[in-house]
């Protein structure tokens, strides 16, 4: 292979003239975490409420968060995202297509993928909180209805405090998945970190160093997270309850 | 001193088996992996208009791609290959340098810029084409020069020169221009389509070919002075003299036969078999003309 490497190429200034290569990724990065970390905060509190009503006694309830799941579940995020980014604007009110249209594009984009990352994520994120509630024996509810407790309080005291335990390692695994998702905002134009790692890769004609170091970069992100998740897992742990050892 | 015999006669076959190496030029570097092969590898682009695409009926074809199957003809004649298996590899402008330089792809011909960066990793033939960056912006838009862009929204595609040169006008001037990133040369028309930006960036020529292919080319029109001047080469992994002369020789005797002209006059100034028949009709420009006067391989 006929490559030069330089590894210094990240505090070298861009050919931009809009500060040093490693400014780029930097940049890049705080939109990763800005967008992943808040996407991740509204599906978990969308994807409890969307999860806990597939499980209701409430017929309506349970077909609208399932139909919801489907939708969204089973269609490709990059699709979702096109039409949010594409279709929706001109499906809307004229006035209103041409006001989202003419916002300052970087905050059109970012409001984009949010509104896409999270329903996408949340969707996953109620099957899993369905899963756990569906783990925990039906004689439990059973038993807190005949102590008198209503739905809400079945749920609240017996039911959710033992299905979100059982969940909290698959839930893991979505909170990374957001990490890595969030690189479909490159796709509409917002230069998240992998998108700041192509345009390095570009202007500075050394892809090899931008993309092992964004390679390394998400690893970092990744791996906090899991020791985050372990320990709010062992910190969540109820001595006699499933899965605790 | 019985060593000192030995010493030169081994000196003696050792140039000998330089200059032996030197008059035959034995291959090495691509010419060798095509030898060994049997097989080419051409990148191909999807929407690179008119330079390299697919065209209606799926084929690929473009003034750059033809200019690649010269090159394959020009190989196979040179290698007495009898038969050479030609095959294609799609790239992005972010995969093509990677994808060349480690050496997947053999040839790169399309709409890729010439710059000294670029030089770091591959290599450039002589320049076929000859551009500089202008705006395309509707008719009834009200802008006529890039002063006329403070504080709007421009659309510019993603890694490209053109985004670099705003981006460097931008921060020179302080106009406070929104840049909006399209990732392709579609999706980039389809921003100030959708009117998300008043204008986009581009080389001229991209532009023009937008134009034509637009639902109605009459609304749209190219304004501004073209900046920053950029030539076109094909691409070919870096360090290979020999490949690089066979395929500038390729490239500046098209020129000198006048088959440079005729493929200038099929891809530009006449219909072409995309959505139907568009015609680019973009002349050749005083540039080309210097160029074809004088081929040189040197970024501008």
């Amino acid at each position: 292979m006929h490559y030069t490497w330089d590894w210094l190429i990240f505090f070298k200034p861009s050919v931009t003239g809009e500060g040093l290569y490693g400014l780029m990724l930097l940049r890049g990065l705080w939109w990763t975490v800005l967008l992943s970390l808040l996407a991740w905060t509204l599906a978990l509190g969308l994807g409890l409420v969307a999860g806990v009503a597939r499980t209701l006694p409430n017929r309506p309830a349970r077909y609208l968060s399932t139909v919801y799941i489907h939708c969204f579940r089973n269609t490709p995020l990059l699709v979702q995202l096109f039409l949010w980014y594409f279709v929706v604007p001109e499906l809307l009110p004229v006035d209103w297509g041409n006001a989202l249209k003419q916002m300052n594009p970087t905050t059109n984009q970012f409001l984009t993928v949010l509104v896409g990352l999270t329903l996408y994520t949340a969707a996953k994120a109620a099957e899993q909180v369905r899963a756990g509630i569906e783990s925990v024996p039906r004689s439990q509810k059973q038993a807190a209805m005949a102590l008198g407790l209503g739905t809400a309080a079945a749920y609240r005291y017996v039911i959710l405090p033992q299905a979100l335990r059982i969940v909290i390692p698959p839930l893991t695994s979505d909170f990374l998945n957001v990490f890595k998702n969030s690189a479909v905002a490159l796709t509409i134009g917002l230069m998240e970190l992998t998108g700041q790692t192509r345009q390095l890769s570009e202007f500075s004609a050394h892809p090899f160093e931008a993309f092992i170091a964004a390679t390394f970069v998400y690893m970092a992100i990744t791996y906090g997270v899991i020791v985050l998740m372990r320990h709010i897992e062992r910190r969540a742990r109820v001595p006699g309850l499933l899965g605790a050892a | 001193m019985i060593l000192k015999p030995l010493i030169r006669s081994c000196l003696a076959s050792a140039a000998l088996a330089l200059c032996a190496a030197a008059a035959a030029q034995p291959l090495d570097g691509t010419l060798k992996k095509i030898k060994d092969t049997g097989s080419i590898t051409l990148a191909t682009r999807g929407a690179s208009i008119p330079f390299n695409y697919l065209d209606d009926n799926n084929k690929q074809a473009g003034f750059a791609w033809e200019i690649s199957q010269r090159v394959v003809e020009q190989v196979k004649k040179d290698q007495k290959l009898a038969k050479l298996e030609v095959k294609t590899l799609e790239v992005t402008p972010q995969t093509r340098i990677p994808l060349v330089a480690n050496q997947t792809v053999d040839l790169e011909c399309s709409s890729t810029t010439n710059n000294a960066e670029r030089q770091n990793q591959v290599s450039f033939s002589t320049t076929f084409f000859v551009v500089g960056a202008r705006l395309l912006v509707r008719k009834n838009s009200g802008i006529k020069h890039w002063s006329d862009l403070v504080g709007k929204n421009v659309v510019v595609s993603a890694g490209t020169t053109a985004e670099r040169m705003l981006r460097q006008l931008n921060e020179k001037n302080k106009w406070g221009i929104n840049i909006i990133l399209a990732k392709d040369i579609n999706e980039n028309f389809l921003t100030v389509e959708t009117g998300r930006a008043v204008a986009a960036t581009q080389d001229d020529i991209i532009l023009f070919s937008n134009i034509a292919r637009a639902r109605n080319p009459a609304d749209w029109e190219v304004v501004g002075v073209p900046q920053q001047k950029e030539a076109y080469g094909c691409m070919l992994r870096k360090g290979d003299a020999a490949f690089k002369k066979l395929v500038d020789g390729v490239i500046t005797g098209m020129m000198r036969s006048g088959e440079f002209a005729s493929l200038y006059e099929k891809y530009f100034l006449k219909p072409i078999t995309v959505k139907g028949n568009i015609t680019v009709n973009f002349p050749m420009s005083p540039d080309m003309q210097e160029l074809l006067r004088h081929p040189n391989d040197q970024p501008l």
